[in-house]
């Protein structure tokens, strides 16, 4: 069975490409443009693991990933940032509110791939 | 197409609506708009598309795109007043990532000069002292987004060296941030066999047990060969949330250790993984053919709009003007059967003409595109034309949302262009002439958009000195527009700026001698069927009125006979109708006629004759006057024969297979299916501009 | 006009021939959107006199182009008898009307001659080349001198 993958990116070639990597290999991704869509689709789609980007209008990624934290369901997927940047800041920001791990942009297709199966399977 | 020039397509696409968004929030915040979401939204459209970009090694476009929102980030971050001449350049660095992109998009090189001038006038903001850490020690190195490289393979074992004996203690919390050490094992065994054991002694009291924190510890020796890099990678996210001890053992001494108290609850999973992950890269290849049926269904979910060719909402657009003419033959032959209005067939009828309508509005707002980012890319107009002139100018948009077919958007972006240009150019004087005038350095360009009875006016006005008349005149007469002697009154001096070969700029400035005059302005603009026409007061400005139709729209008119032919007057022209009395009507001239309503003299318009459809009529003689009004011309009496009817006609351009004619404005096939023509109102009772039409046209 | 050297990789071509005043004309036939019947047309204002006006064609407006008016000969009151036949030139579509439409003609490359020098302008100027059929002269008219429609607007 394919993992469920919910991508939240703003960005239309994020998303795409996002899309694009994870479908070849096998996964079932879905797609949302910001924190609040990305809820909507969550709860929708019950996904197994979470790529949101951070610097997204009406709900940020931290925003997000702490409405997603704050659900007795959700405790336990794997939620994965994506940063332009190793800036630690976020990255630490990103922890604080709850995300499992991150993923630097731009990323190639094998990163993000053995990334994902870091945190899921 | 190919998957990725697709998503490059996309990239580009959105890159447009990013440069968009970046612009407008510039522009606000340059207008003292101080909301941080704005700032934020500027951040986030350079960000987006470095990291677009990125994605696409478009190497020039990402590094300045880093800088600029490394600078953008201080801001953001309250390090940074957004000053005028920061705003400034933000907005010049906005129109240089547009070129960038424009030049990424096709493949031109880029002057590598201006980036680095641009980077380093960037650089010059940020104070190094207080700039973000992540600024300062960053280097962004795009990664191109590589989907034909396989699964690298291990490299070659580091020479003697020693198994790797790795130990885990996670903390309690290690579950609450979506982590597992089930995961982390798993993707330990991707880099190489590993023997495990498993210290439980935390989960001696049973009974204490979280279910949501971690009691598990582990010990792991990985084969020699695998980096401590690739390790510490599986561990990157965990590094804060574990005890993490990565040692090699020493050289061939340490024996094995047997694998035990393996057994653990997730043994099960731990042992079919492995290979499953194996089975996986192994299908890497063969799942990329249907990767394109995937790909459709997981396109479904995410966005409410389609992108259409334009084609096909043409092709729609075609059918509901059918649908409306043949409703309105129906109407017709119901009336004609003689059915009462109350019947069920009229009833039904009516039902049908409405939903016909609603139709029609709801296909030709797909059409319509509201004007702000053809008004958008005129500021850029005005920054370049503003710098080139070195004079101060800000431009002042109203109307933004107004909407307008995107035809008529798209063929405007020329005209408009050059009317800013102009308007900056010749229209605002230099900054001493203004401050010896006691007006602000400043100069004021604003450009609106309005729907105004059925059409769409657009303007272009500045706050110069006003067209110079006599200079105006003087070079008509050099160029041998106008003899030397020739009566002008105001309005016809301005309208030379509209004639052929008509140019004021005596010295050939930045960004005058492109070869573009305004009567080519003009004639673009008829082309849609609009018009352009001038108000200037010395001293004042100037305002530049381009009055367009809203192509392919229902119009409601009221249908005539004029010299025997069907006819549609705009009812929005349409003051009043009546008969006037043969005594009202007075011959000043041998062809002015006026008729006297209510107190005033109306000049009478001999419509049939003015057409060319008969010679003028000597005596008016049960003749029926439309009292028309419009923006641009006074109150004006209008001969028809026969009044029929009032209706909604479809707008059909005569331009497409046939051309402009003076005092037509369009087309449209009446209940019968024969063509009828729709006056333009303004031209008919101009009598100058129809003669000055037809011999432009002889 | 000036595309004789633009030889079609087939060289054999389909043409309508059709008459006007008795004589005997031709159109590449790829050129032909449909023959249709007279239908009167809206006059329209200030137009060349060889302009009958516009007609419905089905939602399209259509200019009708009094064809015999437009090569120079005596123009006639069009009745409805006379067929038109409806041609794309360009993006644009135009009615031509004739007098009758005889006959559809396959004719080899080899067999249009160009239009001979001691033509008249008028000849030059419209005709693409002639045949020789039968005894008959067929003109061959170069459907891009017809009125593309900037001109016909201010060519009055």
């Amino acid at each position: 069975m394919s993992l469920r993958i919910l991508a939240v990116d703003d960005s239309r070639t994020m998303r795409d490409m996002i899309r694009l990597a994870l479908v070849e290999a096998g996964f079932e991704v879905h797609l949302a443009e910001d924190g609040i869509h990305g809820l909507e689709v969550m709860d929708a789609v019950n996904p197994q693991v979470i790529i949101t980007d951070i610097n997204m209008p009406r709900m940020d990624g931290f925003g997000f990933i702490e409405a997603v934290r704050a659900r007795e369901d959700y405790k336990g997927v794997p939620i994965l940032t994506l940063t332009t940047e190793s800036a630690t800041e976020l990255k630490q920001r990103a922890r604080d509110a709850g995300a499992t791990g991150w993923i630097v942009k731009p990323f190639n297709k094998e990163k993000l791939i053995s990334i994902i199966h870091r945190v899921a399977a | 197409m190919d998957t990725m020039d697709e998503i490059r397509e996309t990239f580009f696409l959105e890159c447009e609506d990013l440069l968009q968004d970046l612009e407008t929030g510039l522009t606000a915040i340059r207008d003292g708009d101080r909301d941080p979401e704005k700032v934020n939204s500027v951040f986030r459209a350079v960000h987006s598309i470095k990291g677009g970009a990125g994605a696409f090694a478009l190497n020039d476009l990402v590094r300045f795109a880093h800088k600029f929102e490394t600078t953008l980030d201080e801001v953001r971050a309250g390090r940074l007043e957004p000053q005028t001449d920061l705003v400034a350049l933000f907005l010049r660095s906005a129109d240089f990532l547009a070129d960038l992109v424009a030049s990424a998009q096709s493949g031109d090189q880029v002057d590598g000069e201006q980036i680095d001038h641009l980077i380093s006038e960037l650089e010059s903001f940020i104070d190094s002292d207080n700039a973000a850490p992540s600024a300062e020690n960053f280097v962004f190195e795009p990664i191109a987004l590589d989907f034909s490289l396989d699964f690298d393979a291990p490299p070659p074992p580091p020479a003697e060296d020693g198994d790797w004996r790795i130990t885990i203690s996670p903390h309690e919390n290690l579950f609450a941030r979506g982590n597992d050490s089930v995961m982390l094992l798993r993707a330990l065994r991707l880099l190489g066999d590993y023997s495990v054991t498993c210290d439980w002694s935390d989960l001696f009291f049973l009974d204490h047990m979280d279910c949501e924190k971690s009691y598990l510890k582990w010990s792991l020796t990985m084969p020699a060969m695998v980096t401590e890099t690739a390790i510490r990678e599986v561990f990157e996210f965990v590094e804060d949330e574990c005890d993490l001890k990565i040692e090699r053992t020493a050289v061939s001494s340490a024996p094995r250790p047997a694998p035990v108290e393996t057994q653990t609850p997730s043994k099960p999973a731990l042992a079919a993984s492995p290979q499953a992950l194996h089975e996986d890269s192994d299908h890497g290849p063969s799942t990329a053919a249907s990767a394109d049926a995937n790909g459709k269904d997981a396109g479904k979910a995410p966005k409410a709009t389609v992108r259409v060719e334009l084609d096909r909402v043409d092709r729609l657009i075609n059918l509901i003007g059918e649908l409306v003419i043949n409703q309105s033959m129906l109407s017709q032959a119901v009336f004609d059967a003689g059915f009462p209005p109350n019947s069920p067939l009229a009833g039904g009828l009516d039902e049908f003409k409405q939903l016909t309508r609603d139709i029609q509005e709801s296909v030709m707002s797909i059409r319509a595109q509201p004007v702000k980012p053809l008004f958008q890319r005129m500021s850029r107009i005005v920054r370049e034309a503003s710098n080139a002139t070195r004079k101060d100018v800000r431009l002042v948009t109203e109307g933004e949302s107004t909407e307008v077919d995107k035809i008529v958007i798209e063929r405007l972006s020329d005209p408009l262009t050059h009317m800013i240009r102009n308007a900056v150019d010749h229209g605002l004087e230099s900054r001493e002439k203004r401050e010896a005038a006691g007006k602000p350095r400043e100069g004021v360009v604003r450009l609106s958009a309005m729907h105004r009875s059925g059409r769409v006016i657009i303007e272009v006005s500045d706050d110069g000195a006003g067209i110079n008349r006599p200079r105006v005149r003087q070079i008509a007469i050099e160029k041998g527009l106008i003899s030397a002697d020739e009566q002008l009154t105001d309005g016809e001096i301005d309208n030379l700026l509209f004639m052929p070969g008509f140019s004021t700029a005596s010295e050939v400035s930045n960004l005058s001698g492109r070869g573009v005059g305004m009567d080519v302005v003009k004639k673009s603009i008829q082309a849609l069927g609009g018009r352009v026409s001038i108000v200037s007061v010395p001293g004042q400005g100037s305002s530049f009125i381009i009055s367009l139709p809203l192509t392919l729209a229902i119009l409601d008119g009221m249908v005539v006979r004029i010299a025997g032919q069907t006819t549609i007057i705009p009812l929005t022209d349409i003051v009043e109708t009546l008969k006037p009395k043969p005594e009202d009507i007075h011959y000043l001239s041998t062809e002015g006629q006026v008729v006297f309503i209510r107190g005033a003299f109306v000049p009478l318009v001999d419509v049939g004759a003015t057409l060319g459809y008969r010679a003028p009529l000597t005596k008016v003689d049960n003749q029926i006057v439309v009292l028309t009004q419009t923006e641009d011309s006074a109150l004006s009496a209008l001969l028809v024969d026969e009044i029929f009817d009032q209706r909604q006609v479809v707008i059909k351009g005569l331009e497409e297979n046939y051309g402009s004619v003076p005092g037509i404005a369009a087309a449209t096939i009446l209940g019968d299916g024969r063509i009828a023509l729709i006056l333009d109102v303004d031209r008919i009772v101009s009598r100058k501009s129809m003669t000055a039409d037809l011999s432009e046209a002889a | 006009m000036h595309d004789k050297n633009e030889t079609p990789p087939m060289n054999e071509n389909k043409f309508i021939s059709f008459t006007i005043s008795g004589q005997t004309f031709c159109v590449d036939i790829m050129a032909v959107r449909e023959i249709r019947g007279w239908a009167k047309p809206t006059p329209i204002p200030h137009s060349p006199s060889y302009v009958c006006g516009v007609i419905n064609l089905r939602g399209t407006v259509l200019p009708i182009v009094d064809l015999g008016a437009r090569l120079g000969m005596p123009s006639t009151d069009p009745t409805p008898s006379n067929v038109t036949i409806v041609v794309q030139i360009g993006e644009q579509l135009i009615g031509l009307v004739v007098e009758a439409v005889s006959d559809i003609l396959s004719l080899k490359d080899s067999i249009l001659q160009p239009t001979p020098e001691i033509a008249s302008e008028t000849s030059k100027a419209f005709f693409k080349s002639l045949v020789a059929l039968e005894g008959n002269m067929i003109r061959v008219i170069d459907l891009t001198t017809l009125a593309p429609a900037a001109q016909m607007s201010t060519a009055a």
